[in-house]
């Protein structure tokens, strides 16, 4: 039975759907079977940010009203061949994702995948509380910034009472991304920083993904930064996230904290 | 280092820090609260509506949260027969 991933986070343009890709390419990388499910119906865009928007026939919403098979939805990526992905309804209206469809859809990939990754929509409607709905484990995706660490909180709040884990009182288990982490901001002060974070949300460190040109070159691109450059730093960071993802006790560098004193100061004045 | 500090703006990290601290314990308490007051409320409608009869959407309950004390405010519309008759059946036994 594969595990069931929610990545979510509330707030939007935080990072959720970049690091739906980005993880489930770097375990599809390391030979994990990952599918990767786009909620977002209506703002479908998964399918654009892993370069497979010209291939997309049959979406979510058409399994769920068996207008499609699952096999016909899901696409293979021409990179990687055990990534695929589940595209959401561009045209559709939310409303069609309903509860027994969702349970039936996941219950199906579970079967066939060792990840399942769902990339919620951003809000705490229909569509995120459904992407959560099934979840083994959720990324909570944040940036060090005051409204997404309050939005955070609220999902954690979600995440803790409307799962069908919570409900049947099971603890979920929850994760931080912390990402476009900007450490020269960090460090002259103008940033909350990582532990500031942590204190706030109390829930463990998955990773931190630092701001970077290579995240936003990997989406003009249509590829997940994990593929577009393996050895990027927000790459390395999705990798790092994946292992302990996985259960490896992985210690996290906090990016720009190994820098000795003259790189602090050359840093500094270049930022 | 310090001669840097003196000539830049004031860091705004701490103040971020301490605004999310206050705002957060609010609200995970007033989330907390809601349920509070619906069980509250629940019960409140059947104690009374053992003794009279009351309209369910005739009672509102509120908690108002303070800095010091929290206050729990009932207001319970009685209809006028349903006064006079729980009245009556007092007198009776």
């Amino acid at each position: 039975m594969g595990k069931v991933i929610v990545v979510t986070s509330g707030k939007g343009g935080v990072g959720k759907t970049t690091s739906s890709a980005a993880l489930g390419a770097a375990l599809a990388q390391n030979g994990e079977k990952v599918v990767v499910v786009d909620f977002d119906v209506g703002l479908r865009n998964l399918d654009l940010v892993m370069g497979a928007e010209r291939r997309v026939v049959y979406d979510l919403v058409n399994v769920i009203q068996g207008e499609a098979k699952l096999t016909q939805a899901l696409i293979r990526d021409k990179r990687v061949e055990t990534l695929y992905l589940l595209p959401a309804s561009q045209t559709r209206d939310k409303e069609n994702l309903t509860p027994e469809g969702v349970e039936k859809v996941i219950a199906a990939l579970k079967k066939a995948f060792d990840w399942v990754i769902c990339d919620s929509p951003a809000g705490i409607e229909r569509g995120a509380t459904l992407a959560m709905r099934h979840a083994d484990v959720a990324i909570v995706v944040t940036n060090p910034e005051v409204s997404s660490v309050r939005d955070s909180d609220r999902i954690i709040g979600l995440l803790d009472s409307k799962t069908l884990k919570a409900e049947s009182g099971e603890r979920m288990e929850k994760h931080l991304l912390l990402t476009r982490y900007d450490p020269a901001r960090a460090e002259r002060g103008d940033m909350l920083k990582v532990d500031d974070v942590l204190e706030i949300l109390s829930i463990p460190l998955l990773g931190i993904i630092p701001e970077s040109m290579d995240v936003l070159r990997a989406s003009n691109l249509g590829s997940p930064v994990t593929l577009a450059d393996e050895g990027s730093a927000p790459a390395r960071a999705y990798f790092d996230a994946v292992r302990r993802l996985k259960g490896e006790a992985l210690p996290v560098t906090v990016p720009g904290e190994k820098r000795g004193f003259f790189g602090k100061f050359f840093g500094r004045k270049a930022a | 280092m310090k001669l840097f500090k003196l000539f830049s703006k004031p860091q705004s990290a701490p103040a971020a820090r301490e605004r999310l601290q206050v705002l957060l314990a609010h609200e995970r308490a007033s989330a907390a609260g809601s349920d509070l007051v619906a069980k509250l409320r629940d019960e409140i409608v059947r104690v009374i509506s053992r003794h009279m009869h009351i309209e369910q959407d005739k009672v509102s309950v509120k908690m108002e949260r303070g800095d010091k004390v929290s206050t729990l405010a009932v207001d319970v519309e009685i209809p006028f027969n349903a006064a006079k008759a729980a009245a009556a059946r007092k007198k009776a036994a």
